[in-house]
């Protein structure tokens, strides 16, 4: 069988990459720092999440398949939020010459 | 020539007659499993669709309900699956590596790791009883955004409750991949189950990793 196995190390390296960015987010989680908080937040759960779809669930050694498979789940959620949003965002808009 | 049935099973036992090789059965299982997934990614998106436009509209409001959340149980219970996903990679790996003790211990620890945080969940859950931050049932809470605090609590009993549905059918599925692994169902040429099941129990993680800043951090800086 030509499956991947991953060496043991590479899951601890892994596990102690998500261990300091759960640290990470909660100490950033305590400044203030306006808009910023939530981005800051996201963008670690977006890269804790990314590490863990790669290697514990071994995605990076996948055939292209899976690949495509997986973003493609990304890339609906990413429609469903994207467009309901520019929907609700947008519904005070008032047409032009309207005041 | 053989008779009939004989020529039937000349495939190893591992392999389900209509695959080719074991690698094309490991594929399928592995695509099915992820189709599976997007479906699951969007059955929580659309939760989290709602809690992105409430919060849009709302932003003092869930902050102050952030606040309110018990943040050393969201990071204890975040160290702990974590944990957990480790411990099933690990269980994957002695299940590719043909370790059945290995796999066993680790889909013990696994299950244990799965039971741990849904004591603490509950434990939270009884918290916000006791405090009155159950909306439609028993719910009082002061302050200017007491009105839509109460959307801030419904969608984190929402969220949190799916999430924890999904945490009690995975701690389901590793006791029957535990019975397998008992029992030799599960060798080194067949341990597909196992893989997927592992890909479940990381996809539950993912789902975590996203509702523990959005519900617990997003109010820390402020003071309410």
């Amino acid at each position: 069988m030509s499956e991947h196995i991953l060496p043991k190390r590479t899951y601890y390296t892994i596990f102690f990459i998500l261990l300091f960015c759960t640290y990470l987010t909660v100490q950033v989680s305590y400044f203030d720092l306006g808009r910023f908080n939530a981005m800051a937040a996201l963008i670690i759960a977006a890269f804790k999440a990314t590490l863990v779809v790669l290697f514990f669930m071994h995605v990076k050694y996948s055939s292209r398949l899976i690949w495509a498979v997986a973003a493609s789940g990304l890339f609906w959620l990413g429609l469903l939020l994207f467009i309901t949003m520019a929907d609700y965002l947008t519904r005070g808009w008032q047409p032009f010459g309207s005041v | 020539m053989l008779p009939e049935a004989v020529q039937h099973h000349t495939h190893p036992p591992a392999l389900a007659h209509h695959f080719d090789n074991l690698e094309q059965q490991r594929e399928a299982a592995t695509l099915g499993m992820w189709t599976f997934l997007i479906t699951e990614i969007l059955f929580f998106g659309g939760l989290f669709m709602c809690y992105t436009l409430y919060r849009t509209w709302y932003p003092n409001a869930f902050e102050a309900g952030s606040h309110a959340l018990l943040i050393w149980a969201g990071t204890t219970n975040t160290v702990v699956l974590i944990t957990s996903s480790l411990t099933m990679a690990l269980a994957v790996h002695a299940a590719q590596t043909g370790n059945r003790r290995l796999l066993v211990a680790f889909l013990i620890v696994t299950i244990v790791l799965g039971f741990a945080f849904l004591g603490i969940k509950s434990f939270e859950y009884y918290t916000e009883w006791v405090e009155q931050h159950v909306p439609g049932l028993n719910y009082k809470f002061e302050g200017p955004y007491a009105v839509q605090e109460q959307i801030f609590f419904s969608l984190y009993f929402v969220m949190t409750g799916l999430h924890a549905l999904h945490m009690i059918i995975g701690i389901g599925i590793m006791a029957v991949m535990l019975w397998w692994s008992v029992r030799g169902i599960i060798t080194t040429e067949y341990h597909n189950p196992i893989e997927i099941a592992g890909l479940y129990w990381h996809f539950v993680d993912i789902v975590w990793i996203f509702l523990f800043p959005l519900l617990y951090l997003i109010g820390r800086h402020a003071n309410v």
